[in-house]
């Protein structure tokens, strides 16, 4: 083991930079963490849309969302990696194939994490806020949204957990995240797959576990330190 | 420009659905096993003796975290391998590949799963149970009167919730070669030099059956919705 | 200046407001009660469009609000509203509460705001409250910063939606307090209440709802002495006396 982690160390947490593209590890950080920050407009814009007074706005959206939950990520992947070339005119990267493919299902997924936000808030704030004359887009803005967002936070660090374990699935279009490098891997040393699989699976646990305990920390401190009043 | 008939009838048709009854049968028997494993994790972390609690916890959390396609490669390249021999050599003549899918996808699930019964349990409020006992039930006879009943409604929604995700997830099977709907959407494309078709195709048979197992949930949760006081 | 024409309103097919007609003068103090589901809330949520109509008219003013055209936001902005569960914003101060809509609406820069939002919260009795936050506040003091949140507004018409029926009953003294010296300042008010002493004592004309009408309207003193319609001489009877025993 102790050799495995000498030769292929690097390679395992940033692939063959600087010598080459970004991959492992560090690959598999820099995806989830984009298509988060990327998928988090998108999904503050959607959820407001699915709970929109306008049907023309509302139907699409849920025919949307409706359509790419029930469909896998892998079939989202196939679609970005088969049309985007076509749709934009040139070769798309593995990454952002990969990109697209997570900002457009986890928007899907974050819209749905901020229109339970907003419900669970209940009707009194938003009636409050319209019968004082505020706009619906302003009563959510300044009522609204600030008071679900807070209590969002600890899905939102979910949600990021999930996307890490999406990046995985880069595998298949042959981007060279974390699962990839350790197929690499095995497939050279040839005689080891449980210590480079087991070490694989040990360092998603060690990130993925250690973030969920961390949104239990958020979690926790936002209802220590909250303006008084906010409900937990 | 899109000739759906390529995929409607004839050869391409076959290869597409028997992947989608490979999917479908993946499914079910991952259900099928990944349920009563799940019943046991959840009662084993609610259980009163601390190395149990502990036992059923390191099982959840040491799978939930750890991406499908991860513990697909790892039954597939890594656990036969600490197999003895002859047993590695039988396998071998098997179908691994559906085997290492069907125990990821068991495993996997049945982890999400045992959270969402045990939060179902946990729901009931224990007052609940305080009023069994106190009308003269024993234990076992409150548990199976007053609280399972109740904890069965909540839990059934989320359980369902998660047969979706495992409907969605047999799509991973296709990196460790499994010839599910996936593998032969990707075979057909590759054959035909056709994407939209066979793709299209899946998408509609995994959507299709998404619908059918999200009408169930609403179904259930109209004919049987939580009662509270 | 508020006037209900033939106004009907259902529920799909429950008819919570059945031919209403009234007119409400600028100034006068109207007091709604009745029974539970009388429709006493709708009605008032009507004339802020909180309720759409589906038939017949409410004009303020002379003019229709429900025509095309209007700005349902200036509308609202013009009347203000207090809830029965005061609906104050937690994640704003009880002077943040009253300066949002101000500021927001472009109405006022926030410094003049904050100097209207202190003097409301004086008026109210509340100005060494300002900078609290609405769970460090009873329920009284978050009713009377509710009125003075819509008092911000500065607006010739106010809506009172059950105001002291969250209330534990030794807090509901110091709403109506308020809600009394309001009227005495000649606001234009309609409050649906429980409160009998306060509709004796401040009201210019009680309006008593049963099953979505308007069954009978009198004065105060006519009304609790002599009650004309059935239905409201029961509806007296049994608040007077609620152990009698059927």
């Amino acid at each position: 083991m102790r050799d495995l982690i000498d030769t292929y160390g690097v390679y395992f947490l940033v692939g063959q930079y600087p010598r080459g593209p970004l991959g492992g590890l560090a690959l598999t950080l820099l995806l989830a963490a984009s298509a988060l920050l990327l998928a988090l407009p998108l999904g503050l814009a959607l959820g407001v849309a699915r709970l929109s007074g306008w049907r023309a706005l509302r139907w699409p959206v849920t025919a949307l969302v409706f359509v790419v939950r029930g469909t896998p990520l892998l079939m989202v992947i196939f679609w970005a990696y088969f049309f985007l070339p076509t749709l934009t005119g040139y070769k798309t990267s593995q990454f952002g194939t990969m990109l697209i493919a997570l900002v457009v299902f986890d928007g899907v997924y974050l819209a749905e994490i901020v229109r339970a936000g907003i419900l669970g808030l209940g009707k009194g704030q938003m009636e409050a806020a319209r019968a004082l004359g505020l706009s619906h887009l302003q009563a959510l803005r300044r009522v609204v949204l600030p008071q679900a967002l807070r209590h969002m936070l600890p899905s939102l660090v979910n949600q990021f957990v999930s996307t890490i374990k999406e990046t995985s699935l880069g595998y298949i279009i042959g981007l060279s995240e974390v699962s990839f490098i350790a197929t690499q891997i095995n497939t050279e040393v040839f005689t080891k797959p449980v210590q480079v699989y087991l070490s694989l699976g040990f360092t998603y646990f060690a990130l993925c576990f250690g973030l969920s305990r961390f949104a239990y920390w958020v979690e926790a401190r936002g209802l220590r330190h909250a303006p008084p009043g906010v409900r937990a | 420009m899109f000739d759906l008939s390529l995929v409607l009838s004839g050869r391409y048709q076959e290869l597409l659905l028997a992947g989608l009854l490979l999917s479908l049968e993946l499914a079910a028997a991952a259900l099928a096993c990944a349920l009563p494993l799940a019943l046991v994790v959840a009662l084993l972390r609610l259980a009163p003796v601390r190395p149990l609690r502990w036992a059923g916890s390191a099982f959840v959390e040491s799978i939930r975290n750890v991406p499908l396609l991860a513990h697909m490669l790892f039954w597939y390249f890594g656990a036969p391998e600490m197999l003895p021999a002859a047993l590695k050599q039988r396998l071998y003549e098997g179908n691994v590949e559906a085997l290492s899918a069907l125990i990821a996808l068991t495993l996997y699930t049945a982890a999400f799963m045992a959270e969402d019964i045990r939060s179902g349990i946990r729901a009931i409020p224990p007052v609940q149970f305080e009023a069994g006992r106190s009308l003269g039930l024993g234990y076992l006879a409150t548990m199976r009167l007053v609280i399972l009943p109740q904890a069965l409604r909540i839990t059934v929604p989320p359980l369902i919730s998660q047969t979706l995700n495992l409907w969605k997830n047999t799509s991973i099977a296709t990196v460790i070669g499994v010839g599910e709907l996936m593998y032969q959407a990707a075979q057909v494309e590759s054959a035909s030099f056709r994407s939209f078709e066979p793709f299209a195709f899946a998408t509609a048979s995994y959507l299709t059956v998404s619908l059918l197992i999200t009408a169930v949930a609403a179904w259930y949760q109209r004919r049987y919705p939580v009662r509270t006081t | 200046m508020i006037r209900f024409e033939r106004v009907n309103k259902w529920y799909g097919s429950y008819q919570a407001l059945v031919d209403i007609d009234e007119t409400v003068a600028t100034g006068e103090v109207v007091v709604v009660c009745g029974p539970s589901g009388s429709g006493k809330s709708t009605l008032v949520r009507t004339v802020n469009r909180l309720e759409p109509i589906q038939g017949g008219r409410i004009e303020i003013d002379g003019r229709d609000i429900h025509a095309r055209g209007t700005d349902v936001n200036a509308l609202r902005a013009r009347i203000g509203f207090v809830f029965q569960q005061f609906n104050l914003f937690p994640h704003l101060t009880a002077l943040q509460n009253c300066t949002l809509a101000p500021v927001q609406l472009g109405r006022m820069g926030a410094k003049e705001a904050d100097e209207l939002g202190r003097a409301l919260l004086d008026r109210v009795g509340l100005a060494h409250k300002a900078g609290a936050y609405p769970a460090q506040l009873s329920g009284g003091q978050q009713q009377r910063v509710a009125i003075a949140r819509a008092l911000a507004q500065q607006p010739p018409l106010m809506l009172f939606d059950e105001p002291t029926s969250a209330l534990d009953p030794e807090m509901v003294g110091e709403v109506l307090a308020v809600m009394r010296n309001l009227a005495k300042d000649g606001m234009t008010m309609i409050c649906v209440s429980h409160e009998m002493g306060f509709a004796r004592e401040v009201a210019d004309r009680v309006l008593f709802m049963d099953a979505g009408r308007i069954l009978e309207r009198a004065p105060p003193a006519e009304f609790f002495l002599r009650p004309q319609h059935p239905r409201a001489q029961q509806f007296l009877a049994d608040i007077r006396t609620p152990f009698a025993a059927g």
